[in-house]
């Protein structure tokens, strides 16, 4: 653990698996419940495409330090949930009762950039790294406050060429520790798909965020890189990072996942840690709704095999929307 | 002339100043007049509705009171060379001028610069000439007008927005195939001598195979090769600059016309309107409905609209893009010749360069209706013709009549960047 | 022999002229909007007819040059400014059909006749009007020259062999510089560096040899203003050099490459593609001025087909290069003539007339242009992998 890394946070003690469930076992496992400790704090956003409501969350905290995921079947509107509250979508009630606040600080008419500045960064399911600049240049441009980047001072290298040094130290202990200072100077197109969500990951990281928002980071990454990915999530945590993800693998979820929170047709249906909120009627019913042939209450099928086809599943179709709505050239 | 500029505008005079953009870069007076580093010019045109006068006197007086007196050549034309700078009072000898005439300025001050000509503008009409035309009337006339233009355009701009719809490409050379229509009505019509409508029909017809032909040797393979849509609308210009000068190539600078007698003019009430307009409305109503029909009420108009809608999805749905964009291809061609050669038959004329000027007015009526909405571009198109030949008459400027329609589009985009029709973005 | 001279001298003298140096100065500019942000400016000659504009009526109102030079950038800035702020929050496209929409109100706006005492209308503002100051400055003195004094007729009487050599050699000379461009490392280390300023300048020596042309020393468009107009392409090249390599020109290939990636980390894109239009608009305006020193403003000379040429130079000598813009300029203006020359010189006047020799060249423009968008999209000095169009 670099001192930059390590510099910016606490050591919170969550690394203990015990702490963790302290945190998480003193209120109700209900949806929208309070936490002790909230970095997050979602109040009435809704989100409507014409006449179709993709989101509608009453309520929502998430707690500081921990993992939570955001599952959910096919067309629940995790994603679009995650571009409302990132400021890269207005809400429908903004100005009409939509509120949220990050760590004290009001959300509500904030850029998608002053989010990110506020210290809450995302990833995206499609992996946007950019892939016509090199490595290094990609994460370089994680990292905030630099003076390079004022037009005025741009022109004259003293002004900045200290600070980028130093940045570009950091950035790369960075790739040291996801494993591509190899490709430090390759063009990141050439990096195959499970790198890229590492990178990207990498790149959040340089702006030192207090939450980093992962919006399915499995997504199209083989097993074994599957793994790293999982353990970076983890240190992270233990770290003392927020971390809230979207994900459709089950198996991923149960694994390092301390809080579970369900979406099904754009609102919250359930909420509580991941072994117990499997069993939950309302998300049984919310997948069941979505896959008739799937009978997620029986254990016996819930398999890694069967949930990852189910995941694939559910992946494949989200893809295809996604595909559809970059076609429909909405940016 | 009167078109657009319409009523009041009774006598022009200094036809560079005033030729609007459709007529060109104007040429400068055939003045013998040249300004030099201590000689300035003043210079104009007497001229009615009906032309120019010759053998106007007119005295150009100085501050000093030194008056110099000039005669109108037989175009109308005059000029005088002044030694000193600063106004001169240029006023016209009204017992030089023919019986029945109205002078409405027949004095203006003109302030003279060394290196310059500068234009004196006075006004002469004559006296039956809509001396009454109300503003109601001029407004009828002019919306008439607007309309005949916002048709013509309407053509044009409904296959501009299914070709933007379909592919995402915003064509720049879509102005130079609307050229192309009147260039063809000039050859066939007016050179070979071919009847009018058949002579139409076999314009149209070659422009919507100009269409499939583009659509099969640059455009599919260029899709295929995943040329980025950036890279494909910079191939339209050079397209489009490459059409323009064959045409000036091949036909020459000068403004041709499909026919060459003039248009008979029918009067309904306050609007005086040409045969060929009418009839050019009436096929462009017919054809938009046409079209407006087959989209919503074929298959292949469905499949279209789906296309346009999401590709992807009509792609997985069973629906041959390919062939429903070559289609498009061919149709808005096809529609853009129509819309060329009838441009031509009611206007003056076409020239090489007439499609620069329709091609801002398309884009603005595509993006105003909404990128990518063929209903939208029709709407779209109706509006910024009426805003071409109507904002003169309210009051704007007759140089400004297409700047206004620029404009209006600039302030649209910033209240509702999706157009009329068009759906609100979304960020995927 | 005499008509290739010929030929090749009439290419030399275009590629000299100033006003090709200041549609290089335009290209930079528009290297910065579509080179390097991704930004669809189909205005450039907008920013060029206001850079002009403000230049030649300040300073024929009596106001000196250099309030004449400031209040032409000003124009350019607020046109920016207005442009931007409605667009560069949406899909590129929009971009694109504001700005050939806004610079054709310029031009239709300078046409107009309401506006002739101060734009001249159609007719424009001749250029005794405002480049008596800056002839003024020339230090040149009076008299003509040509800029080396020894030339190819120096040598054996001029003698078709020297010449051919001449010409072999320059040609060798000029490829082996596109190709140490290319390699992206002409000017790394104190040795490479120093044998690369050698070979441009023997280039430059070479040609002056091979096609002596001589000029007025400061007359309206004489050396001095082709002094003036090249050092200052040269500066601008130079300050875009500086301006891409720090962290702002990252931000500006990231933003080309994908702005929602740029946003989520925390990054103002509206702000810095607003920065990257008006720098760029700047520059476009410092080219206008330019491109009217030695002629006079006629708004119909910079309309959308300048535009269009602005892009076909950028693309030929490769977007998003330094040095492409000037190389993509002078390339596109000396081709040109070449083609107009040839053709006049070689194609029988039944065939093509005098007059249709021009139209010819432009009709070979635009399926150039074509041509290298669709088979060579990253031009002459471009990288191929790092260079990808963006909307």
């Amino acid at each position: 653990m670099s001192e930059q890394m390590a510099d910016p946070k606490v050591d919170t003690g969550l690394a203990d698996p015990a702490a963790r469930r302290a945190l998480t076992s003193g209120f109700d496992a209900v949806p929208g419940a309070g936490k002790p400790d909230p970095i997050l704090v979602v109040d009435n956003i809704v989100r409507q495409f014409g006449g179709m409501t993709a989101v509608d969350v009453q309520h929502l905290e998430v707690q500081r330090g921990l993992i939570t995921a955001l599952i959910g079947p096919n067309g629940a509107g995790k994603t679009t949930f995650f571009n409302l509250i990132t400021g890269f979508d207005k809400p429908t009630t903004a100005g009409k009762g939509a509120h949220w606040a990050f760590d004290g600080r009001t959300l509500d008419k904030t850029s998608a950039s002053s989010v990110a500045q506020a210290g809450m960064v995302r990833t995206f399911q499609l992996t946007k790294a950019l892939s016509a600049m090199t490595v290094i240049d990609n994460m370089m441009l994680g990292a905030q406050n630099q003076a390079g980047e004022n037009l005025l001072k741009s022109m004259f290298r003293g002004t900045w060429a200290k600070q980028e040094k130093e940045i570009e130290a950091k950035a790369d202990e960075l790739l040291a520790r996801f494993k591509l200072f190899e490709k430090k100077n390759d063009y990141a197109g050439s990096l195959s798909g499970g790198q890229r969500k590492l990178l990207e990951m990498a790149r959040a990281l340089m702006s030192d965020p207090k939450m980093i928002m992962l919006d399915e980071p499995m997504a199209g990454v083989n097993p074994a890189l599957t793994q790293s990915l999982l353990g970076h999530i983890q240190n992270l945590r233990d770290e003392g990072m927020t971390v809230l993800f979207v994900e459709h693998d089950m198996h991923v979820v149960r694994h390092i996942s301390d809080w579970v929170a369900v979406m099904a047709e754009g609102r919250l249906v359930a909420e509580g840690a991941a072994d117990t909120v499997m069993s939950d009627p309302a998300v049984i019913d919310a997948y069941l709704g979505a896959h008739h042939d799937t009978d997620l209450g029986d254990d016996a099928l819930l398999t890694d095999e069967a949930l990852e086809e189910i995941a694939e599943e559910v992946a494949a179709e989200d893809a295809e929307r996604e595909a559809e709505e970059e076609a429909e050239g909405l940016r | 002339m009167r078109r657009g500029v319409a009523g009041l505008i009774l006598a022009l005079l200094l036809a560079p100043v005033l030729a609007l953009i459709s007529s060109g870069p104007a040429s400068a007076v055939d003045t013998l007049c040249l300004p030099g580093p201590d000689k300035a010019c003043i210079a104009g045109t007497i001229r009615t509705e009906d032309g120019p006068l010759a053998d106007v006197k007119l005295t150009v007086t100085d501050e000093a009171g030194t008056a110099t007196e000039v005669t109108t050549s037989e175009t109308g034309k005059w000029n005088v060379q002044v030694e000193k700078e600063g106004p001169y009072v240029v006023k016209v000898d009204e017992s030089t001028l023919p019986k029945d005439l109205v002078v409405d300025t027949g004095e203006v001050t003109v302030a003279a610069k060394f290196g310059v000509t500068k234009p004196a503008l006075l006004t002469i009409r004559t006296a039956d000439y809509s001396a009454s035309t109300s503003k109601f009337d001029e407004l009828v006339q002019s919306t008439v007008n607007g309309l005949r233009l916002g048709l013509l355009l309407a053509l044009a701009s409904v296959g501009l927005s299914l070709i933007y719809g379909t592919t995402g490409l915003s064509n720049f050379a879509h102005a130079e195939q609307v050229t192309l229509g009147g260039m063809l009505g000039y050859l066939l019509i007016n050179q070979h001598g071919l009847g009018l409508w058949i002579g139409g029909l076999v314009v149209v017809i070659l422009c919507a195979f100009t269409g499939w032909f583009q659509d099969r040797v640059l455009w599919q393979p260029l899709r295929r090769r995943g040329l980025g849509l950036t890279q494909m609308m910079i191939v339209t210009i050079g397209l489009s600059l490459a059409l323009q000068y064959v045409y000036q190539y091949t036909v020459g600078a000068r403004t041709v016309r499909v026919l060459q007698d003039n248009p008979s003019v029918r009067e309904f009430g306050p609007v005086t309107i040409t045969n060929q307009s009418i009839v050019a409305m009436v096929i462009s109503v017919i054809v938009l409905a046409g079209v407006g029909y087959a989209l919503l009420r074929t298959r292949i108009g469905r499949a279209t609209r789906a296309v346009s809608d999401n590709p992807a999805l009509a792609s997985a749905s069973g629906i041959d893009t390919d062939r429903v964009i070559r289609l498009v291809w061919t149709v808005a061609m096809g529609l853009a010749g129509l819309s060329g050669l009838l441009y031509a038959l009611v206007t003056n004329g076409i020239k090489w360069d007439s499609g620069l000027q329709i091609l801002l007015l398309l884009f603005a009526a595509v993006t105003l209706g909404g990128l990518g909405t063929a209903f939208g571009a029709l709407i779209g198109a109706i509006i910024i013709g009426l805003v071409v030949e109507l904002s003169p008459v309210l009051g704007m400027p007759g140089d400004f009549k297409y700047a206004t329609a620029l404009l209006i589009l600039i302030l649209l985009l910033l209240v509702r960047p999706q157009g009329l029709l068009g759906k609100p973005q979304r960020v995927g | 022999m005499d008509t290739i001279q010929f030929i090749l001298n009439g290419m030399m003298r275009e590629a000299l002229s100033p006003q090709t140096a200041a549609v290089a100065i335009a290209v930079i500019g528009l290297n910065i909007h579509f080179g390097f942000t991704g930004l669809l400016n189909m205005g450039q000659s907008g920013f060029m007819l206001l850079g002009a504009y403000g230049f030649a009526i300040s300073i024929s109102n009596g106001l000196p040059m250099i309030l004449g030079i400031l209040f032409g950038f000003g124009a350019a800035f607020i046109f920016a400014l207005v442009l931007g702020a409605p667009t560069l929050k949406l899909r590129g496209d929009y971009l694109a059909i504001v700005t050939i929409s806004a610079a054709e109100i310029i031009r239709y706006v300078g046409r107009s006749a309401l506006l002739v005492d101060f734009t001249g209308s159609a007719q424009g503002i001749p250029g005794s009007q405002y480049t008596t100051g800056f002839r003024n400055l020339s230090f040149f003195g009076t008299g003509s020259f040509t800029l080396i004094p020894f030339n190819y007729t120096d040598v054996a009487d001029g003698a078709a062999w020297v010449r051919i050599i001449g010409w072999i050699v320059a040609i060798a000379v000029i490829v082996l510089i596109v190709m140490r461009f290319r390699s992206g490392n002409a000017f790394k280390g104190l040795l490479q560096s120093a044998g690369m300023a050698g070979l441009l300048v023997f280039g430059v020596l070479l040609l002056f040899f091979l096609f002596p042309v001589p000029y007025q020393s400061t007359g309206v468009s004489g050396w001095w203003v082709r002094f003036v107009a090249w050092g200052l392409a040269l500066l601008c090249t130079l300050v875009v050099f500086l301006l891409v390599r720090s962290p702002w020109g990252r931000l500006l290939r990231g933003i080309r490459e994908d702005e929602d990636a740029i946003r989520s980390l925390g990054k103002n894109v509206f702000s810095i593609k607003m920065q990257a239009l008006i720098i760029g608009g700047l520059f476009g305006a410092l080219g206008g001025m330019v491109y009217v020193l030695s002629s006079s403003v006629q708004p119909d000379s910079m309309g959308r087909s300048l535009t269009f040429f602005c892009y076909t130079a950028l693309l030929l000598g490769g977007a998003a290069t330094i040095f492409g813009p000037v190389l993509g300029s002078v390339l596109f203006f000396a081709g040109r003539i070449g083609i107009k020359y040839t053709a006049a010189a070689y194609v029988p006047d039944s065939i093509m007339s005098n007059q249709q020799t021009e139209q010819f060249s432009y009709i070979v423009v635009g399926v150039a242009l074509m041509l290298i968008v669709i088979f060579r999209p990253q031009g002459i000095l471009g990288n191929k992998r790092e260079l990808r169009f963006n909307v």
